[in-house]
């Protein structure tokens, strides 16, 4: 893969800009659709939308969307396969996800999540929206590192809701259940968010590996650096936002046990 | 042999060749390694499915496109009809993980945080050094798996392969869906879906408005996703439909449109109980009494994220 050097980092490594735009000439190619038939080709669009829809295995929908656009689209059996097999080359740098599991089980096994614990376990003493709100900063950092605890099986069930409940209890309360409800769910949302908008950041990621390479098949070369660099406001940006409206809540919710 | 030996390719190039013959092997090592297991309830479906995989991905790039074509469709074949299976892990117990913690502690992050270091440390001095962000990333691997080595002699590579065994057994074929996905938006654009749904799209929005595309193509992926429930199924679709004819066709930035309309899709993660893993799941997880309750705590900041990240899209195009 060829790649060329358009897009150069300024200091911060945030901001970037590209000193060369894409190419101009899609425009003349993407619009000469007269024919009827034209419209079967978005049988495979309507194959993955109602089959994930109604949640058939997925494997299947991709390749059912995958055959008949292609038989749709005029390709023979042989440029069927061969389209297939180049693509799925194309896209290998996907499986780099394979390589971390080389190390991934191996940190669980040697205590990752109980340092994990240990760590979060530092605050104990702060408010439950404190607790949720010190939680989503550590799992979008260590998220932009690509580790993970646990999710809400692993990490925020065991580790996160006995310390948001123990900071209510401890000081001397018995936790609404209207409350109990509420921190529940902002610790699994916490979770989300900062998962979500976290992992974007890690330069190897899937997602912005998918990206790279869709942009990549419509003739757009990127660099998975720079994208991850786009994400590093947008996930500073999501995580504070749902500190704040926790803790904002959490506090709201407090006033009504006095 | 050529392939190493040819000097037209770089070096980041080479070094990724051997890292996907990596790659493949320790998959083929997953696939031996069920077979012989006979507690897989499935030993052949498993190990088709792990052993093709594993030989595309380390030799698919001398195999003539058609063979690969066709073994990737076989190796699905397996998958969909749920005949790949798990079969004897070996998790640590709590025990195991508790004594390892006192004896290694927080030192442990060490290895943990090594792999992003050195992605982003490759990915930042590629210019210099000549390694990819990718390269990096498999370096930053061994460089962990050194690291746990040195804590404990236990944490040989026949550990680090057998721990990788389970972990990829326990994800299953369904850690394939990126890959399938982007080989399926790879076939919409030779099919020429893209031009059919932007000939659609004309009629309702005005081309050549590319602030009008990236508000389309922005709140598209929200919706689509909610739909689907998978963020990476929309961007596919959504980028070769309406994010190129629409928006980088008219010279906008790909970088900043493409990444942000994949968080754009997470918006609608968010949103959705579609994506019952991240939504439904935990509900129960936790005992909570309102189905929604998760989704209730999320639909305000995903409002607000795709504000901000159409803000984002058109400030910086």
């Amino acid at each position: 893969m060829k790649k060329d050097h358009r897009i150069f980092w300024l200091h911060s490594g945030v901001v970037l800009r590209q000193l060369s735009r894409a190419p101009e000439n899609k425009k003349e190619t993407s619009r000469k659709v007269d024919t009827r038939m034209e419209y079967l080709k978005l049988l495979g669009i309507v194959i993955i939308i109602v089959g994930f829809a109604l949640k058939l295995d997925s494997i299947l929908i991709i390749v059912a969307a995958a055959l008949v656009t292609a038989i749709a689209g005029g390709l023979g059996p042989v440029e069927l396969l061969e389209t297939l097999g180049s693509n799925f080359l194309a896209n290998r740098s996907m499986a780099i996800f394979i390589i971390i599991m080389l190390v991934t089980g191996t940190l669980e096994r040697n205590g990752l999540r109980e340092a994990a614990a240990a760590l979060i376990g530092k605050f104990r003493g702060a408010t439950s929206g404190l607790v949720i709100g010190i939680y989503g900063v550590m799992r979008a950092i260590f998220a932009a590192f690509n580790v993970g605890f646990g999710g809400v099986a692993g990490f925020v069930r065991p580790v996160i809701m006995p310390m948001v409940e123990g900071a209510v209890t401890a000081r001397g309360k018995k936790l609404q259940e209207e409350h109990l409800e509420e921190l529940k769910g902002m610790a699994a949302g916490m979770e989300n968010v900062t998962w979500f908008f976290g992992q974007v950041l890690f330069v190897g990621g899937s997602g912005a590996i998918l990206v790279q390479n869709t942009l990549a098949g419509l003739g757009y070369e990127v660099e998975l650096g720079s994208l991850a660099a786009v994400e590093i406001p947008v996930c500073v940006i999501a995580t504070t936002l749902t500190i704040i409206f926790y803790y904002l809540k959490d506090k709201r919710m407090l006033k009504k046990y006095d | 042999m050529s392939f190493f030996l040819d000097p037209e390719v770089t070096m980041s190039n080479k070094l990724m060749e051997m890292i996907y013959i990596f790659i493949g092997l320790m998959v083929v090592y997953t696939a031996v390694k069920n077979l012989r297991d006979k507690e897989n309830p499935s030993r052949i479906g498993t190990f088709a499915f792990w052993f093709i995989l594993g030989i595309v991905l380390a030799f698919g790039r001398w195999m003539p496109s058609a063979v690969s074509g066709a073994l990737v469709l076989l190796m699905c074949v397996p998958a969909i009809l749920h005949k790949v299976k798990k079969g004897k892990t070996d998790p640590p117990s709590k025990a195991d993980t508790q004594k390892a913690y006192e004896a290694i502690g927080m030192k442990i992050f060490i290895p943990a945080l090594s792999i992003g270091v050195f992605a982003v440390g490759a990915a930042l001095t590629t210019n210099i050094l000549g390694f990819s962000a990718l390269n990096g990333v498999a370096i930053g691997v061994f460089v962990a798996g050194g690291f746990l080595f040195a804590f404990d002699r236990k944490n040989t590579p026949v550990m680090l392969l057998n721990d990788s065994e389970r972990m990829l057994s326990t994800v299953g074929p369904l850690s394939m869906l990126p890959m399938l996905l982007a080989c399926l938006g790879a076939v919409f654009t030779a099919a020429g879906v893209g031009d059919v749904v932007a000939s659609l799209v004309e009629r309702i929005i005005p081309a050549g408005n590319v602030n009008v595309g990236i508000v389309v193509y922005a709140l598209g992926m929200m919706l689509f996703t909610m739909i689907m429930g998978n963020a990476f199924a929309a961007i596919t679709v959504m980028t070769v439909g309406i994010g190129a004819p629409f928006v980088l066709a008219y010279g906008a930035n790909p970088v900043v449109v493409g990444m942000l309309a994949l968080t754009c899709g997470f918006c609608g993660t968010l949103c959705t109980p579609m994506a019952a893993n991240f939504n439904t799941v935990p509900v129960a997880l936790l005992n909570m009494k309102k189905q929604f309750g998760v989704i209730k705590n999320q639909v305000p900041i995903a409002i607000v994220m795709i504000i901000i990240q159409i803000i984002m899209m058109i400030m910086l195009k």
